[in-house]
């Protein structure tokens, strides 16, 4: 701080708490109504402090076949499937571009720009705006309801190889010509070097691609229509048409809850590696 | 780009970028270009035939009321979102950066909307506001506000911008408090001894100076309106009531998905990849020129 104001500290800390509220306050109320039960969570005013339903609610929802009267899978197998997906895209994308961007900075081949370009268009296809055509093609190499269609078409990436193009750009070439003296060859620099010296970038860049692949949302939403491939992030909107006949909002909300934690906890565990995750990628 | 010292050509290259190339040709360049085709095409009711139209469809698409109404509303709603998020979030990051003690804390606690899929934000505004039972109807009867975001399309629209927004302050904090961070404590201090207060350095010196980030951000907010924003209006309003809420992404998967009308939910999405490429070479261009203060 610059200067001694006590007021102006004072305000300082009165916003930024009022700050903290407003963004926390839905997550908060998420909370509170997953730890009442069916009964209280039916009446108004509906209650803004915890109740004492945490655990049944959670064996409810994560064992007891969430919500009545619905055909969603159970909420153990959507948290595995969603698990599985995220770690698909994000290990995926993060090793095929590693390996195009060391191609692409370490050697030297004809069509070498044309790859380039034809990587980098893929930064202006985002899925939302070529659904259709893709669905079609997935659909036509049956990969429909599977954990291959949940992925794959969502891995390759610009930005990844970017990122990596650059962090290789910054590594000195006398590495290259010492491993060359010492008869390293290219698939050896690569896996002793070149991987060991990326190895934080890489990290930053998992918690953002995790998060990214456990968020999806409209392309799984089409590609599945068997209930046991469903993701958990799809099962709330399913739950939410459910909830117009019979409004159990505690398990609702509770399997909402299930389906933030792990994102959020990824955030706020590695949270030095999510900032530079984000920085890096979107510059 | 390429390394000074590099490994010579041979088949080695190929087969790195093989998984990149194969993956962008079958998912991406494959069917952005049978968009681009069926955008030219016009398929009759039974789909057993369709004709070459040349852009009948996207002439279709000018004349129609409906689609101008949406594009307008599109650019309103990422208009409203960016604003209101961005403000929000200039203003917390302007105090945060203040905190000497408790300034990690603070920046936790402020950034983990980030990590919530945008269909759960939605659920859980859509929640908050529940006619029915919501804690902020039974609140805003009080003052007299009758809330119904399924009737009412100002309170649909409200919403949808408040959940997109909420969802967004994260992203931009964390953004304007590192660029604030990055302003050299001499001016700011050397300003102060000047005798300028707090309000006064953070209009003329702090906000001149993170304009960059400002502009990098408008970018960045308006590509998450347009496009992310799919799951929180899917989960809120389904685009109504009476597609109040129906912004373009959410029309491309309404008229393919649900009203089958191939040809122009294809020309929709060539005009919306026109505006990704107009937004990313615009995002280039500014980046490029950034590292000048």
């Amino acid at each position: 701080m610059v200067e001694r104001r006590p007021f102006v500290a004072f305000l300082t800390h009165l916003v930024l708490v009022l700050g903290v509220i407003a963004i926390a306050l839905p997550i908060w109320i998420t909370f509170v109504a997953a730890s009442h039960n069916e009964v209280r969570m039916a009446q108004v005013p509906l209650p803004l402090w915890p109740g004492d339903q945490l655990w049944v609610n959670l064996k409810t929802t994560l064992f007891g076949g969430g919500l009545s009267g619905t055909e969603i899978a159970p909420v153990w197998l959507m948290l595995l499937n969603s698990l599985a997906m995220a770690m698909m895209i994000s290990v995926g994308k993060i090793s095929i571009s590693l390996l195009s961007a060391f191609a692409i900075v370490y050697f030297k081949f004809p069509f070498r720009m044309a790859c380039f370009w034809l990587i980098f268009i893929t930064l202006m296809l985002p899925v939302e705006v070529r659904i259709l055509p893709t669905f079609e093609v997935v659909a036509r190499l049956g990969m429909l309801n599977s954990y291959w269609g949940l992925s794959i078409p969502l891995i390759a990436s610009a930005t990844a190889t970017f990122m990596f193009r650059q962090v290789f750009l910054t590594i000195p070439d006398e590495m290259l010509e010492s491993a060359r003296i010492d008869g390293a060859g290219p698939m050896r620099f690569f896996w002793d070097i070149l991987l060991p010296l990326s190895r934080t970038n890489i990290a930053a860049l998992f918690v953002i691609l995790f998060i990214y692949g456990w968020n999806q949302y409209l392309w799984p939403l089409l590609i599945t229509t068997d209930p046991s491939m469903t993701t958990i992030v799809i099962s709330i909107k399913q739950m939410l048409e459910a909830a117009e006949q019979s409004p159990q909002w505690n398990i609702i909300m509770m399997t909402a809850l299930l389906a933030m934690l792990p994102p959020i906890l990824v955030v706020i565990s590695m949270q030095k590696l999510f900032v530079q995750g984000l920085t890096e990628t979107d510059k | 780009m390429l390394k000074r010292v590099h490994f010579p050509s041979s088949v080695l290259p190929y087969l790195l970028v093989a998984p990149q190339i194969i993956i962008t040709l079958v998912f991406f360049i494959w069917p952005a270009s049978q968009a681009l085709y069926q955008s030219f095409l016009i398929e009759d009711a039974f789909g057993l035939s369709t004709e070459f139209v040349w852009f009948e469809n996207f002439e279709a698409l000018w004349d129609d009321p409906i689609y101008i109404a949406t594009f307008w509303r599109t650019a309103f709603f990422s208009a409203a979102v960016a604003f209101l998020s961005m403000s929000f979030a200039l203003i917390l990051a302007g105090f945060a950066e203040r905190v000497v003690r408790g300034a990690m804390v603070y920046r936790t606690l402020l950034i983990w909307p980030y990590a919530v899929a945008p269909v759960l934000a939605g659920a859980l505004w859509v929640f908050m506001f529940n006619p029915t039972l919501g804690i902020f109807p039974y609140f805003l009867e009080f003052v007299g506000v009758d809330w119904n975001h399924y009737l009412n399309r100002f309170q649909a629209m409200t919403l949808v911008i408040l959940a997109a927004a909420w969802k967004q302050v994260a992203y931009n904090f964390l953004f304007y408090l590192a660029a604030m961070q990055s302003i050299p404590k001499s001016v700011i201090e050397a300003a102060a001894i000047d005798g300028a207060g707090p309000l006064r350095r953070f209009s003329t010196i702090i906000f001149p100076l993170i304009s960059p980030t400002t502009f990098f951000l408008l970018v960045i907010n308006a590509v998450y309106a347009f496009f992310d924003t799919f799951g929180i209006i899917h989960a809120i309003t389904q685009g109504g009531p009476a597609s109040s809420t129906t912004i373009l992404v959410y029309k491309v998967f309404n008229d393919g998905f649900v009203g089958l009308d191939l040809g122009g939910s294809a020309a929709q999405s060539v005009i919306l990849m026109a505006l990704v490429i107009a937004m990313t070479v615009f995002q280039f261009r500014y980046v490029e020129r950034k590292v000048e203060y």
